[in-house]
């Protein structure tokens, strides 16, 4: 907790304060554009636009058939939370627990899809997955983004239960509670709000990601992210403040569970253990 | 019998059960609580990753390097590698540089939580979004343009928009705040006590941060580089989008896309994207490697 | 004040680290210097952590600075060493006031509770890294660098990484590290708390061994008495944010002025009572339903209520009623003698010693010297 108070010093924190200002206002301006575009009336080579109209609204919720899409997204991501929180919260605690061997590899599977592009693996699975029937269907979207949540889940959950002492499953072990109730009784409301962040940042990261949902979707099985990129790819064909309201919807649906999840952990221990000095 | 089954025969490795031979190399049944996870792994990453490089070796036309020399020797495929790192590097360096002296201001402060928080926010936008926001935001009439003029930066409106530097501010925006995220817990891991024991044996902020921070955090930078480089390195929709996807930006991800799903040429396509892993691996083993040179060991303190 | 004993030590160190190099320079001939602390006080909102801290502390003094977790010593000493700034007071070192300067120019030696080894550094380098910060010259600062390992007696550790070394020996090389910039003044913030018992006794010999053999100022924090008592030349008792009492471990041990640092120093058992005469420095106090003799060291007045203050080991316990009768709740042998508490007849709890094992429930006589019983007046009598 050293500060600086030299006149150095304090350039350097008011140019670091300047960038971070600067950054923020121009997230906030980004997204700003966006939610006011959507309700205005027409906006062109102004400041602000002269009127605002809420019509965009209805007029792209019909036009996109935005309820549909977001009833698919719903499905899709459900799908994914549940299989990956099952997989990565059993995995993560095999291995933060035990030592066997080819431990290193294992680890090695569940760093790679992190380490590699998503369109190097995205490519070959989706020709995989068209081949074997899978290709344009939930299933498939559902499918493909396992592959990058997974390992996600893993890695996130591995400090969470290393941080609770053996000793205490020991003590409900020597209690009498089989490996289930072990899991159900003590280790769930122990590492109840890493699994709840971890499970909301896949939400998020499944709400969000584009370029697998992109090569596995179909028609039917668009999220909202895979939709929007078409809206934008193609705009010109509909009005410009209709994109805007499914951006507006897109960013609501995600920015919602990051809020939520922040609720419950503080940002750095997704990552690691932070260490804090009061 | 008690003298028996006390004797030495009986406990010998040949009585061993199976179950009793696995636990001793550390094999019980939690750890098979790690095969669901690995097999669907195996079979969703491991396999079509395989089947992908099969793939490529077995072009339509032509020896079964076919794909690849065709890559290398046709120019405007080749020059998406150097599109593609024109683009990952710079923007993957600029945010470490801005992550670095903004975290360590933010572990000073007692209320990170809710700065945290806003520098996050555009984690959640994603990149169609931002890309979306950013076609308004920096075009010609948009607020960005509009303040350079109003405060006489520019005479006129910059072309920020359909080219590079759309591109460019896409993913210093959905990049920073990961690259943040991570640099922040780093920083925040290294015991405070460290840097008050360098300053009172005279060690000034410049020295503190060269001789003690910057090498305790040399490793982990080098994972922050390499994870948010991977965010950098594929990108895509922005590309398309906010870029010039035809020129500057025809960046691999679109190339590979471009052969396997608008010239139904999936080999072509398996092989551009094993290109494309086939650089990132490249790039993240040597930044891996180079964290050799560095201390790696806990930063917490040396208590224990 | 002076104390004698600071006065031969200073006539015989500085024989060990010769004295030299450039004047003005942290590490350089300070350490003759007097430190002085006039009225530090440092808030937190609203908050007090120290509220008000007058010291001064003579070269080549170990002053102990002891007192309750909270006290404040802890704040003190990152105060002196620059590391959280002060809201109100001085602090001198000589004729130069140093209380606004950055830890980095004030000099000072400090050892950190959690060691705080920079642990991608050899033990060589750590120790080397204040000397490397003044520009000490390669050769010279190679040689002080063994001089400091030999005194601390890890000669042949020097390429470790702290991370390979035990507690002990990591703390013996965070000791180094802060005495070889020559310090005027070497602060020690609870630096034994992390070592196991028998290593704690060891390592109290030998930082007393190691400031006498290079004449340093040592401020040194804990919350152990015992430490206190048998390192410091001079002990400073804490509470609250300010000093309760300041005198060697002799004062405190035998004449603490506050029933605070009385329990402190192992009074253990309170009782309270009433002053009924007065005569020759000796006081009568009737309490625990018995009159009960006492030598006078506090002022105190006749129909007082005071509190007397009596430690295990002095107040024995027979089984004939001899002074103050009380039952016994419990007894335990520790080798030698038998330690207990007793209930008074008016509900007070007392700690004893006894030569014999006791029954629970049994009536048992106390008595204790005159002059091993503390009276402290009470506040608001």
């Amino acid at each position: 907790m050293i500060r600086e108070d030299g006149l150095a010093g304090r350039l350097w924190r008011i140019a670091i304060w300047a960038a971070v200002v600067i950054f923020v206002l121009n997230v906030l301006a980004v997204i700003a554009v966006v939610v006011i575009d959507s309700v205005a009336a027409r906006w062109f080579g102004t400041w602000l636009p002269p009127a605002f109209v809420t019509h965009w609204y209805s007029d792209a919720w019909a036009d996109f058939q935005l309820s549909d899409v977001l009833i698919v997204t719903f499905e899709i991501v459900a799908a994914v939370v549940v299989i990956a929180g099952v997989l990565g919260v059993t995995a993560a605690y095999a291995l933060a627990r035990r030592n066997f061997p080819g431990k290193q590899a294992v680890m090695l599977i569940f760093l790679a899809p992190l380490l590699v592009p998503p369109l190097t693996y995205g490519i070959p699975l989706a020709t995989l997955l068209y081949k074997f029937g899978f290709g344009g269907t939930m299933g498939g979207v559902i499918l493909a983004n396992l592959v990058p949540t997974v390992p996600f889940m893993v890695l996130v959950m591995i400090p969470f239960i290393e941080q609770i002492d053996p000793r205490i499953e020991a003590a409900a072990r020597v209690f009498g509670a089989s490996t289930f109730s072990l899991f159900i009784r003590v280790l769930m409301p122990l590492l109840l709000p890493g699994i709840l962040a971890g499970l909301l940042l896949v939400m998020v990261r499944t709400i969000a990601m584009f370029e697998l949902t992109f090569l596995t979707a179909g028609p039917t099985s668009q999220t909202l992210v895979v939709a929007l990129y078409y809206a934008v790819f193609a705009s010109g064909v509909r009005a410009g403040q209709e994109v805007d309201v499914m951006a507006v919807v897109y960013m609501a649906s995600t920015l919602i569970w990051l809020l939520i999840a922040l609720r419950f952990v503080s940002p750095t221990q997704i990552v690691s253990r932070a260490k804090q000095r009061a | 019998m008690s003298a028996t089954a006390a004797s030495p025969q009986a406990v010998t490795p040949a009585r061993m059960s199976l179950r009793q031979r696995l636990a001793a190399r550390g094999i019980d049944s939690i750890t098979l609580l790690v095969l669901p996870a690995l097999l669907a792994l195996v079979g969703l990453f491991v396999y079509p990753f395989i089947y992908g490089l099969i793939v490529s070796f077995a072009p339509k036309v032509g020896p079964f390097y076919e794909n690849y020399h065709k890559f290398f020797s046709d120019p405007f495929l080749r020059s998406t590698i150097w599109h593609t790192l024109a683009l990952a590097f710079p923007t993957t360096l600029l945010s470490i540089l801005l992550a670095l002296p903004i975290a360590f201001r933010v572990r000073l402060m007692r209320r990170q939580r809710t700065l945290t928080t806003i520098l996050l926010l555009p984690m959640t936008l994603g990149t169609v979004l931002v890309a979306q926001g950013l076609l308004t935001y920096l075009g010609p009439h948009g607020w960005f343009n509009r303040v350079l003029m109003l405060l006489h930066i520019s005479g006129r409106p910059l072309e920020l928009t359909n080219n590079y530097w759309g591109v460019f501010a896409s993913l210093v925006l959905t990049g920073f705040p990961f690259t943040f995220l991570l640099t922040l817990s780093y920083v925040s891991g290294i015991d405070p006590a460290l840097e008050e024991a360098a300053a009172t044996l005279g060690g000034g902020a410049w020295n503190r941060f060269m001789r003690i921070f910057l090498p305790l955090l040399a490793p982990g930078l080098a994972v922050t580089f390499c994870l948010s480089f991977v965010q950098s390195f594929s990108v895509f929709p922005s590309a398309v989008l906010l870029g010039a996807p035809a020129g500057s930006t025809h960046v691999i991800a679109i190339a590979a896309y471009q052969a396997a799903f608008e010239q139904y040429n999936y080999s072509l396509g398996s092989a551009i994207a094993m290109i494309m892993g086939g650089v990132q691996l490249v790039i993240v083993i040597a930044v891996l490697a180079s964290r050799q040179l560095f201390y790696r060991g806990p930063v917490g303190g040396t208590k224990g | 004040m002076t104390d004698t004993r600071v006065l031969q030590r200073s006539a015989s160190d500085g024989a060990f680290l010769p004295r030299g190099g450039p004047a003005g320079g942290p590490g350089s001939p300070q350490s003759r210097s007097v430190l002085e602390l006039a009225g530090l006080r440092r808030d937190f909102g609203s908050f007090s952590a120290l509220r008000g801290i007058d010291l001064t502390i003579a070269p080549g003094e170990f002053v102990a600075l002891l007192g309750p977790s909270g006290c404040g010593k802890t704040t003190a000493l990152n105060c002196i060493a620059g590391l959280m700034p002060l809201t109100g007071g001085r602090i001198n070192l000589g004729e130069r006031r140093i209380d606004e300067l950055p830890p980095e120019q004030r000099g000072f030696g400090m050892v950190f509770q959690s060691y705080a080894l920079f642990p991608h550094m050899t033990v060589r380098k750590n120790v080397g890294f204040g000397l490397a910060m003044q520009k000490v010259p390669r050769k010279e600062a190679e040689a002080r660098i063994d001089e400091a390992l030999s005194l601390v007696r890890l000669h042949a550790q020097g390429d470790k990484l702290p991370g390979q070394m035990s507690g002990g020996q990591q703390q013996r090389v965070a000791i180094a590290r802060a005495i070889v910039i020559r310090p005027p003044v070497v602060l020690m913030d609870e630096p034994l708390s992390n070592l196991d018992a028998k290593l704690r006794l060891e390592m109290r010999a030998e930082i007393r061994r190691i400031h006498d053999a290079i004449g340093s100022t040592t401020i040194y924090v804990t919350h152990d008495q015992d430490e206190a008592l048998s390192m410091a030349d001079r002990i400073v008792v804490m509470q609250e944010g300010m000093i309760r009492q300041t005198g060697t471990p002799e004062d405190l041990y035998e004449r603490p002025l506050h029933a605070d640092v009385a329990e402190f120093m192992g009074f253990r058992t309170r009782i309270h009572g009433r002053v009924r005469s007065m005569q020759d420095g000796r006081v009568t106090v009737e309490a625990g339903g018995a009159v009960v003799e006492a030598v006078a060291r506090n002022p105190v007045s006749v129909g007082q209520t005071v509190t007397l203050m009596i430690r295990p080991e002095d107040f024995l316990a027979t089984a004939e009623r001899t002074s103050i009768g009380g039952t016994v709740r419990t007894i335990e042998y520790r080798g030698r003698a038998f330690f207990g508490t007793a209930s008074l007849a008016d509900g007070t709890d007392v700690f004893f010693r006894s030569e014999m094992r006791h029954s629970v429930g049994q009536a048992v006589g106390l008595s204790t010297p005159p002059s091993q019983i503390l009276v402290f007046a009470e506040d608001g009598s």
